[in-house]
């Protein structure tokens, strides 16, 4: 009897204490954002690659030093993931692709500049309570990436010189990268590239890709144009007509998080963000291997703009 | 919705049972990663649980072995010996390997050392030494609770293969990363499906295995309810 | 360096600035980590315990209890969590309803195992002494079948702990997440942290829990297990 009361009480302890331990320093790290309007606390997400580490910290750190409360939830994961997260509030704000976002959510999208994109994109984001705000002039595109030894080796500069030669050659990207009309099917429509000898479904320029790159288990990746491992390992990017649309960074969020106040920092924010600004960023993140919150502020601070 | 219906087609869609990304592909992929693992997992667990189960020492490792291996973040694993070996089988093998090695030493070491010692000492009046003990005598009577054990592995092992998907090999895992990928739910569930049903399947003619490792003279005497009490209770 | 590789990979392995800069990261993921557990335990325990209860008050519910809970467990978690998120996004519930279901299939068997195993003989005195069902249940029955429970309580507490790991890629992860940044970010130091630190709660929490069972049932010190 006494035993039971014993155990009772030891049960009830443990879960006080176990409470406690989470109210102390877990809310941060619990704290989802959920459907928070009014403007309280504005959740930054980003999706899983250092490029999107960064240009996250650069929002968080700029509407922090207006005074509005920031949580952050980087890495989440691919678009796919992380876009359906902004819709239904699990985040306030993204960095995004305005070509890229159109795609996702039209399919059958064929707008190329970047007047076009957003005109196009205006309404769907509407649609699903979103807003972009001001797109900044950087752009990071799809591009495809070959190892030096192999351009050399099969003469590869352009991606046009692919025709003919796909058939011994393995290309690697993310899973989509078969179906996309700005994938491989692309390649065939515009260029008139037969079938490749095999196709891996790897990442969308992440580590997976990288290394198969690296260790030929794949001959030509799908990468970003701004990625910081294309100087460090000496790919080549096969040039061209692009098959993407424009590809501007511009930040995507909820209408009801997104505040005058919101709105006037970051916009604020994206005229400073150019290319060349953007990949020396994403090289001190890749190469250098600096942390990318420390990336951003340093920056920023160089900016004056924190 | 006509979310079952819709994975109904995909299941039976005969494009999906051809080539290198049909569903016989896959799993033929999916069941060598398991295989090879399972396989090296008990090459190496199996002389460490049967030695500490004939010696007695090591003994508190043994028993806690498998309940601290189930903490094993195998995600982490992975994810380590890809950087350190890049892309490739490695990262895949090493953390399945893991995950499989603490129930094949813990129920190895059950199995040996619960034998009777009545039983052992038979053995012994009768003239068989340490060697031959073991052989002879040990190893016999503890193989359905060895097999218990390769059987709780494997099984793991089917179920946590998914995870070589994630750093882009093959097997079924390939439908719920692609499948998340592309957007195309029918998809993930058909390839958790089919993982469900392999892991079933590997179950049951494990099962089946275990069942006919039990060594006639204790299945004739009857003794076997008890060894299959022991054994559902280690597995 | 003139030394062999091993002293070249140990400093590549881990670079302990990161870790001095990044206290606060580790900190919150392992308190994330310790509430995802925490609270799925907790889910379980409750919604295993009628459903045990039901199992051995009408032993026909237990082949079907079984076997339902049997299938849910060979769904591996990668894809039951990837199912969930169309329905629940990447908000906390995800990633409790798919680590509570895992919890509560070990658990409903080791509540069934150790109510079972309470001797007949025990029942039937209590009975005989005029205990009702209610007393029987919790003041001869369960403390009778704790040392089962338990042990069926410290293997979910310690798979859970695993699986949290996975919730990472969907959003949360606990000390998982150490895994994902250090995958993006081409780095070995967070992964090596989120192995350890995953692996030293893990055995943290089994020890506690030995010793709460050690408290729980003294009278089982003295026999042999």
């Amino acid at each position: 009897m006494r035993r039971i009361r014993f155990a009772g009480a030891a049960v009830a302890v443990s879960l006080a204490l176990l409470l406690a331990a989470c109210g102390g320093g877990g809310n941060d790290a619990l704290e989802g954002g959920g459907s928070q309007s009014g403007g309280s606390t504005v959740t930054v997400g980003s999706t899983n690659f250092t490029e999107q580490l960064i240009l996250a910290q650069m929002y968080a750190a700029v509407l922090e030093k207006a005074g509005v409360k920031v949580d952050t939830r980087l890495n989440l994961g691919a678009r796919e993931v992380v876009f359906p997260a902004l819709v239904n509030g699990d985040i306030d704000l993204l960095p995004e692709y305005n070509g890229s976002v159109l795609s996702f959510l039209d399919k059958n999208a064929t707008q190329t500049t970047s007047e076009e994109v957003n005109s196009a994109l205006a309404p769907l984001l509407d649609a699903k309570g979103l807003v972009a705000l001001d797109q900044s002039p950087a752009e990071d595109k799809d591009g495809w990436a070959v190892t030096k030894a192999t351009a050399d080796k099969y003469g590869l500069a352009k991606l046009s010189d692919l025709k003919g030669k796909a058939g011994q050659l393995v290309v690697g990207g993310p899973p989509e990268l078969k179906t996309r009309p700005a994938g491989i099917p692309g390649l065939k429509k515009v260029y008139g590239i037969e079938d490749f000898k095999e196709f891996k479904a790897l990442d969308a320029g992440g580590p997976l890709t990288t290394s198969a790159l690296n260790k030929g288990d794949i001959d030509v990746g799908r990468v970003f144009t701004t990625q910081g491992s294309i100087a460090r390992y000496g790919w080549v990017l096969l040039e061209d007509k692009p098959l993407e649309p424009a590809q501007n960074i511009v930040p995507i969020g909820r209408k009801d998080a997104m505040t005058d106040q919101v709105k006037q920092v970051l916009n604020g924010l994206a005229a400073k963000i150019t290319t060349e600004e953007l990949t020396k960023l994403n090289k001190q993140v890749d190469i250098d291997k600096d942390d990318p919150e420390k990336v951003a502020t340093d920056w920023l601070k160089s900016q004056g703009l924190v | 919705m006509d979310v079952v219906g819709d994975v109904l087609r995909w299941l039976t869609d005969p494009v999906h049972w051809s080539g290198p990304g049909g569903i016989p592909a896959r799993t033929l992929q999916h069941v060598w990663y398991s295989l090879v693992a399972t396989g090296i997992a008990a090459a190496i667990a199996l002389p460490i649980g049967i030695a500490i189960g004939h010696t007695g020492r090591g003994a508190l490792l043994a028993v806690n072995l498998t309940n601290l291996g189930r903490a094993i973040p195998t995600l982490g694993i992975i994810i380590l010996v890809f950087q350190l070996a890049g892309f490739g089988f490695i990262p895949v093998l090493v953390s399945l390997v893991a995950l499989a090695i603490p129930p094949i030493v813990t129920n190895s070491y059950i199995g040996v050392r619960s034998v009777d010692r009545d039983v052992r000492e038979a053995a012994e009046g009768m003239g068989m030494r340490g060697r031959q003990v073991l052989w002879q005598v040990e190893l016999p009577v503890a193989m359905p609770l060895i097999m218990a054990g390769i059987r709780t592995s494997a099984v793991q092992v089917v179920a946590t293969a998914t995870l070589a998907a994630f750093v882009g090999l093959g097997g079924l895992g390939r439908y719920l990363i692609d499948g998340l990928s592309q957007r195309d739910l029918p998809q993930v569930v058909g390839g958790a499906i089919l993982v469900a049903l392999l892991s079933l399947i590997t179950e049951l003619l494990l099962g089946r295995v275990q069942a006919l490792v039990v060594s006639r003279g204790l299945a004739e005497r009857g003794a076997d309810a008890a060894v299959r009490a022991k054994v559902e209770k280690a597995a | 360096m003139t030394d062999g590789p091993a002293p070249v990979l140990a400093a590549e392995l881990i670079r302990w600035s990161w870790v001095g800069d990044h206290l606060d990261d580790i900190r919150g993921y392992l308190f994330q980590h310790v509430e995802l557990t925490g609270l799925a335990l907790l889910f379980g325990i409750v919604l295993a315990f009628p459903l045990a209860l039901a199992a051995v008050r009408w032993p026909r519910l237990y082949g079907p209890i079984l076997a339902f809970t049997g299938v849910l467990f060979t769904i591996p978690s990668l894809a039951l969590f990837i199912l969930l998120i169309p329905f629940t996004g990447l908000s906390i519930r995800t990633a409790l309803i798919g680590l509570t279901i895992y919890t509560l299939l070990i658990l409903v068997r080791n509540m069934v195992e150790g109510l079972r195993g309470v001797d007949r003989d025990v029942r039937e005195a209590a009975q005989a002494m005029g205990f009702s069902a209610t007393r029987q249940l919790f003041q001869v029955e369960l403390p009778l079948a704790l040392p089962v429970i338990m042990a069926g309580v410290r293997i979910a507490t310690v798979t859970t702990i695993g699986l949290v790991t996975i919730t990472a890629l969907i959003g949360w992860g606990g000390l998982g997440r150490l895994f994902i940044d250090g995958f993006t970010l081409d780095f070995t130091t967070p992964i090596v942290v989120g192995i350890v630190l995953s692996a030293a709660l893990a055995f943290a929490a089994d020890l506690l829990l030995v010793a709460v069972q050690r408290q729980l049932t003294p009278w089982a010190r003295s026999r042999r297990s």
